[in-house]
């Protein structure tokens, strides 16, 4: 699955753009911004989860799901076993959404275009009401957390942005196998038809178990390490139906065209929303909004397709 | 790598530097400006009863104060001579977001200030990255008690008292005038209804904590209704009230959901039937204006809003004045929180300038407000608890009544409870200290 993955040029291309961050995020630009790369590369591995079903034609309205109960399982660690230790934080997230997801996934297969959206809605209201009513967890309050440790020391800003970046290239290569490896070419095949896939010897149910599974395991991580990165947990930011949709937002801006296009559209994103609040404090949303629809407009393949347009991406990305 | 790639790779990213290129902007201000991000509400269904009347309130005293037109012992212009330049930030959705915003204020926009906050959640989520940034916080409204009793903050101020306060001294109010020998043993019974999150379930607690203590013979419904946030539809809950032998109804109901919830038990003669006391409702008073039911006992969250409006202290008679004057409209609880806070403020550099002979430091500025004593519109306030960085004041309660002679509501019976009355001696958890029966407690 593996085999060759370093040498696809999309890895590549991702790889070099992160390092190339990292290295002026580190050295150059000013917090507020590697703050933004931060969490927009957090939220990106999300989008990436979402952009593996997606291309299926699965849209999940409820990824905040795994996206909260990520952050959630961080948070709780901490708060009952004293967990800080950054690489156990996102162990940790991405397990317990991978398990979430695994359980969850036995009925989601089975279901899909708006009903598959609603089914998995509907899931994540649940977990938004339990965390609301609970007092013990926070209630609507939430949690704070305490800065991620590695080995025993605590883990300063910039470490913590390099570590995402790699945790991202990680995923990246992860992902680009998954889509490359026959079962993840089953993806388009699914998505063209399902019957002619169940004839060809494979289980479509399963196939999209898997898939499942793995955007529920990044959407955790994801969850985790924002949680990490901005030290608090509520329902309100990290459960609730708008950050569904949220994710969905970045999908749609990112474009489903390459890996590194759901981190491009995070970051761009993040950025977009800190300029909003800026400029206009009392119609944010509306910039938020005009920004999507002026994209489904103006370029329906999402930002991805606008640099293709610039013609520089074209030759092999396709394969 | 391969020639094309090196190429794409840089292409790519020449692409992002030029994006964030054109966003980035730095301001450079001279020593005699200064910049504070004021954050309340200005959209989502808190920004009409909360968060609006609050920026407002905030605005009005900084304009004064900038120009030096707010009366004494505010009257010298300027926050320790410097103009403060504010900006106004929307709290709305969520801590998690409220930090990334709190932390471009502090990085991006270099504030020498915060001020602001009405969710409890916000604050709590904000109090610790505060301290992490070393950022002057004065938080204006939120109410949970756990912010201090959790943990002392280094940079972070509360000029509101907690909502411990509110909740005790609607039971106290209940208590003395309503149980006390007025009422058969039956009737001293009382249920609530508050909404399902922390703010709702938090300030029933504490009724019914301070109910043991002020009336330990006054018996808790066993249904109290904690329906959603935001239902809009409370016909089964009003049902329930209606049904449940307790007389007294406490609720922390605000926004729509209590003007909803008035408008729906009203028709069904709730209002008649109970004694309902409403903690944050003032709000309602003035949008339902003669709609809205007379005798509903009332709290504001402090000596400010509908309970101080007629009040003749200049500083009141003059915010109540210019805020009519320049909003059409009655300057409502949090109006005067926000401007409070902004005071505090004012009064901290201006003390912090006087002691150090020049425009203050952060830290200096930090230590002039611990522990200090600053007149607000009606009381004094002082920073007494939470190692001299939580406020604490008196609390009042009203009934209210529309005057129909001058077509406005008004309360009467209005009666104010001292901070020694209704909160615990410094270093003391609020919960302990009602458990153990409140001691020490001086009221009056």
């Amino acid at each position: 699955m593996f085999k060759g993955i370093l040498k696809d040029q999309s890895v590549q291309t991702s790889i070099g753009v992160i390092f190339i961050l990292l290295i002026f995020g580190s050295f150059i630009l000013p917090e507020w911004m590697s703050n933004n790369f931060m969490y927009g590369m957090s939220r990106g591995l999300a989008v990436l989860g979402l952009m593996i079903l997606w291309r299926t034609n699965l849209v999940s309205f409820g990824h905040a799901l795994y996206y909260g109960f990520g952050a959630y399982a961080v948070a709780l660690c901490q708060k009952f076993f004293g967990v800080t230790d950054i690489f156990l934080r996102l162990l940790i997230a991405v397990a317990a959404a991978g398990l979430l997801g695994f359980a969850l996934g036995f009925i989601l297969r089975k279901y899909r275009e708006i009903f598959f959206a609603m089914l998995s809605l509907a899931f994540s209201m649940v977990l938004y009401g339990l965390l609301a009513k609970a007092e013990f967890l926070g209630s609507t309050d939430g949690m704070s957390i305490s800065p991620s440790t590695f080995f025993g020391t605590e883990l300063g800003r910039i470490a913590l942005f390099n570590f995402i970046g790699l945790v991202v290239i990680l995923a990246i290569i992860f992902a680009q196998a998954y889509l490359r490896s026959s079962l993840g070419h089953l993806t388009t095949a699914i998505q063209d038809n399902e019957i002619r896939v169940e004839y060809l010897g494979y289980s479509v149910e399963k196939a999209i178990h898997i898939k499942y599974v793995i955007s529920a395991c990044l959407a955790g991580g994801a969850g985790g390490l924002m949680a990490a990165s901005l030290g608090q947990v509520d329902p309100d930011s990290m459960v609730l139906w708008s950050v569904s949709g949220e994710l969905v937002f970045v999908t749609i801006m990112s474009g489903l065209g390459n890996i590194l296009a759901p981190f491009i559209g995070a970051v761009i994103f993040e950025f977009i929303r800190t300029y909003a609040f800026e400029w206009a404090p009392q119609a944010w949303q509306m910039i938020i909004g005009g920004t999507l629809l002026a994209i489904i407009f103006f370029s329906p393949g999402g930002l991805w397709s606008l640099f293709q347009k610039l013609n520089f991406l074209r030759k092999k990305n396709n394969e | 790598m391969k020639f094309g790639t090196m190429k794409t790779v840089s292409s790519v990213f020449l692409t992002f530097l030029f994006v964030i290129g054109t966003l980035f902007t730095t301001s450079v201000y001279a020593k005699d400006r200064i910049k504070v991000g004021v954050v309340s509400f200005l959209t989502g269904p808190a920004g009409g009863p909360f968060g609006i009347p609050a920026k407002q309130g905030a605005e009005l005293v900084i304009d004064a104060i900038n120009a030096g037109t707010m009366p004494a012992p505010y009257n010298k212009k300027g926050f320790a001579g410097a103009t403060l330049d504010a900006i106004y930030s929307d709290e709305s959705g969520g801590g998690t977001k409220q930090v990334a915003l709190f932390r471009d204020f502090v990085q991006k926009q270099n504030v020498d200030a915060m001020i602001g906050y009405i969710s409890s959640g916000n604050c709590m989520a904000i109090g610790p990255v505060a301290d992490e940034l070393k950022m002057l916080t004065v938080f204006s409204t939120c109410g949970t008690p756990r912010l201090y009793e959790e943990k002392l903050r280094s940079h972070v101020f509360r000029t509101q008292a907690n909502a411990v306060g509110d909740s005790l001294a609607a039971a106290k109010y209940i208590a003395d005038e309503y149980f006390k020998g007025k009422m058969t043993t039956a009737g001293k019974m009382y249920t609530g209804i508050n909404q399902n999150y922390a703010w709702g379930q938090d300030s029933y607690k504490f009724f019914e904590l301070g109910m043991k203590v002020y009336m330990p013979s006054a018996v808790g419904s066993s249904k109290p209704q904690f329906p959603k946030l935001f239902a809009g539809q409370y016909g089964t809950e009003i049902s329930a009230l209606s049904l449940d032998k307790a007389k007294v109804v406490h609720s922390s109901f605000w926004n729509g959901d209590w003007e909803a919830f008035v408008l729906q038990a009203m028709v069904r003669g709730f209002f008649k039937q109970k004694i309902v006391v409403s903690s944050v409702g003032g709000s309602a008073v003035d949008t339902l204006g003669k709609k809205f039911p007379d005798g509903v006992i009332m709290g504001t969250r402090g000596l400010v809003g509908l309970n101080v409006r007629d009040n003749k202290d200049p500083l009141n008679t003059w915010f109540v004045s210019e805020y009519k004057k320049r909003y059409k409209a009655w300057p409502l609880g949090p109006s005067y929180q926000y401007a409070r806070s902004v005071m505090a403020y004012k009064l901290a550099m201006d003390k912090a300038a006087a002691s150090a002979g020049k425009f203050p430091t952060q830290d200096q500025a930090i230590s002039a407000m611990k522990g200090m004593k600053f007149k607000s519109f009606v009381d004094t306030i002082e920073f007494t608890r939470g190692g001299g960085h939580q406020a604490v004041h008196a609390i009042s309660y009203g009934i209210t009544k529309y005057n129909k002679a001058k077509g406005e509501p008004e309360v009467e019976n209005l009666k104010t409870y001292a901070a020694s009355c209704i909160y615990p001696p410094a270093g003391v958890k609020s919960e302990d200290w009602i458990n153990n029966g409140m001691p020490g407690r001086k009221c009056e």
